[in-house]
């Protein structure tokens, strides 16, 4: 972390819809020059909190602050502040240049500074020469890098993003994944991002919260995220994951000890307090585990379990196994390692595997998916 | 389509049959109570009476209309009113439409929508001697002035200028709502908010973003709102009285009093002439064109 003042910072932020709290006593910074991204399903109050800090919404409590700058009764158009739509919102009635040169317009930047400060811009987004061009004229893609230069050519201190890859076709999204990146890197600006998708704020990010009913679940890098999840909530939404509800047997030391229902017996690293008896849930990455046709080739020290291949889920380098523990019936998804082997597994074949109690994460619980 | 190929031509013939059948009813209508009478004007239009059932062909009734300057002025103030009428229309139009479609939401919208129509469940005649009891030297509003110490005695509020125009603006406010609440709906909210975000003022984002996207609907309410006042003879007559001098008035003397039915129907082609040509001098400026405001509106 930097010792830089924060871009942004919110303190205390509330906001009430209808006795229902979007957004319930948020505080965070984001550090000038950081890819920010906010991960959550929808309805967690996301939008609520992006619109707030662009100003659109006014905050029922707290206070945002903005390179310094208390942003209470600023309104949007005075704030340092600019937004990628999720639809992007282009003007049509004007051309790519013009779109680029609104804002500087507004600032009442001569006009012959602002086309070729637009036209500038629009060549370090790799536009060069389209600013004549329509906006239906452009493809998805180009679109999006108009919206960006748009905002980016007035400076601001901050760059807030709402979803703008939603509506992209996967392959594009994927290109345009790269290319946030590259922009975010090249000029330096503070990139706000908000997403439900979990691919995309771990691509992007430097730090990302993951963001439910209003709260952070927890704030970190992609990484901690992803292996040191803070929450049962942000196991389950960050990347894929084996839940498994169960009571608490016992615990030993750090390693506890889970019985399903069904008398399936699995350890995991505990995290958290938990009480033995309790209800606990256990998760496990589906690349945490290894899969062997001899049960003597898997780690002596490791619980071994066999399963019945249940389906085989081809998806390039991230296919899958679906197992069906022999004892519980319990779905349990392995990743296929990315030599090859198993290539050749059937559905219907039963097959080894066990997995390292130190890379699966327990966190006290409820009682069932449906609890 | 398979059908247009040779062995099943019937079907093409039959499909035609039914077209022409379902828009006979239309094209009779249009024929027989427009295109009709408007031929048969025209020829009145066109011809001189020299003596008692003897005509000739003529052009001297339009002529009349220019040599006469009451004629031609009292259409140029035709137009000039029906023109202000419109603008004013649009003025106070454009914020209903506007809190219709962009502030109020669900229920209200459609509300607000209800009561900008209701008073046209009235008949036009009904609402004009509405407006007679409130405005006339002993109606509600000149009395309301004397009570509020405003005037001495009660004022005359009949037979202005400005009087006739809140008539017309009353009477044509449905006609501008109708198209500009359908163009603004289109317009994608975000837009709006784009243009604040980058800084414009809302002054700004009116003149870039709300009223380029919603000049089809602007155009084509003024074009029905202007056709509509410069055609309007209630209104201005009961309104204005004998000061109103608007041209349909001239045109019902003709037919009705004078029995000059040769001038008013030249008067009428006249009155359709000129106001089309206002309207594309109308086009022109504001750089629309017919068919695209037809189309969008």
């Amino acid at each position: 972390m930097s010792q830089s003042t924060p871009d942004l910072s919110c303190a205390a932020l509330l906001k009430n819809f209808a006795g229902h709290l979007a957004v319930n006593n948020l505080s965070f910074a984001v550090q000038r020059g950081s890819f920010f991204s906010i991960l959550g399903p929808s309805g967690c109050g996301k939008t609520t909190l992006l619109r707030m800090i662009a100003g659109f919404i006014e905050p029922d409590g707290g206070d945002i602050i903005i390179g310094g700058r208390s942003m209470r009764g600023v309104a949007p158009n005075r704030r340092p502040v600019n937004m990628v739509f999720q639809q992007l919102a282009l003007f049509p009635m004007m051309s790519v240049g013009e779109n680029v040169a609104f804002g500087l317009a507004r600032r009442g930047v001569p006009k012959a500074e602002r086309m070729s400060r637009a036209a500038a811009m629009l060549e370090r987004v790799g536009l060069t020469g389209a600013g004549a061009k329509r906006v239906e004229q452009l493809s998805g893609g180009q679109r999006q890098r108009v919206a960006i230069a748009r905002s980016l050519v007035l400076e601001p201190t901050l760059l807030l993003l709402d979803e703008p890859l939603g509506a992209l076709d996967l392959k594009l999204r994927e290109h345009m994944k790269i290319e946030l990146k590259q922009l975010q890197a090249a000029f330096g600006t503070t990139f706000v991002y908000i997403t439900h998708d979990q691919s995309e704020a771990l691509v992007l990010s430097d730090h990302v919260a993951v963001m439910n009913h209003g709260h952070f679940e927890q704030v970190g890098t992609p990484q901690q995220l992803y292996y040191e999840p803070a929450t049962a909530f942000v196991a389950s939404f960050v990347g894929a994951n084996n839940r498994i509800f169960g009571r608490l047997k016992s615990l030993d030391g750090e390693i506890a000890e889970i019985e399903t229902a069904d008398g399936w017996t699995v350890r995991a690293r505990k995290s958290g307090q938990m009480a033995v008896g309790g209800h606990v849930e256990a998760f496990v990455r589906p690349e945490a585990a290894a899969l062997e046709r001899d049960e003597s080739l898997l780690p002596q020290n490791q619980a071994r379990y066999v399963g019945k291949v249940q389906a085989l889920l081809f998806d390039g380098a991230n296919s899958a196994v679906l197992l069906q523990e022999d004892l519980t019936r319990f779905e349990f998804r392995v990743a296929l390692p990315q030599t090859g082997r198993f290539a050749d597994l059937k559905v219907g074949e039963r097959i080894y595997f066990s997995f390292d109690p130190q890379r699966a994460i327990c966190f006290s619980g409820h009682g069932g998916p449906h609890a | 389509m398979p059908e247009i190929s040779d062995p099943v031509s019937g079907r093409v013939w039959q499909r035609r049959l039914v077209l022409t059948l379902l828009l006979a009813p239309a094209l009779l209508w249009l024929f027989a109570l427009i295109v009709l009478p408007h031929v048969q004007l025209a020829l009145l239009s066109l011809r001189e009476r020299v003596a008692p059932h003897v005509y000739e062909p003529s052009l001297s009734q339009f002529g009349t209309f220019f040599v006469e300057p009451l004629y031609w002025q009292v259409f140029v103030r035709t137009a000039l009113m029906s023109i202000v009428a419109t603008a004013l229309t649009l003025l106070v139009a454009f914020p209903i439409a506007w809190v219709i479609t962009k502030v109020a939401r669900g229920r209200a919208s459609a509300l607000l929508f209800v009561v900008c129509l209701i008073p046209f469940w009235v008949s036009e005649t009904v609402r004009a001697l509405g407006w007679l009891i409130l405005l006339r030297e002993s109606g509600v509003l000149p009395g309301l002035l004397v009570t509020l110490g405003l005037t001495a005695v009660p004022v005359e509020l009949l037979y202005h200028d400005a009087t006739i125009l809140t008539g017309l603006v009353y009477t044509s406010l449905l006609f501008m709502v109708v198209p500009l609440v359908s163009s603004l709906e289109s317009l994608d909210n975000s837009l709006i908010e784009a243009a604040y975000d980058l800084g414009a003022s809302g002054f700004a984002t009116l003149r870039n973003i709300v009223i380029p996207h919603a000049a089809p609907g602007i155009t084509a309410g003024c074009i029905v709102v202007f056709m509509l006042t410069l055609g309007n003879y209630l209104t201005p007559n009961l309104l204005g009285g004998k000061n109103s001098q608007w041209f349909t008035e001239l045109i019902y003397t003709q037919f009705i009093v004078r029995f000059n039915w040769e001038q008013g129907a030249a008067f009428g082609f006249l009155l359709l002439g000129l106001s089309t040509g206002i309207v594309a001098i109308g086009l022109r400026l504001s750089g629309q064109r017919f068919v695209d405001v037809m189309r969008r509106s």
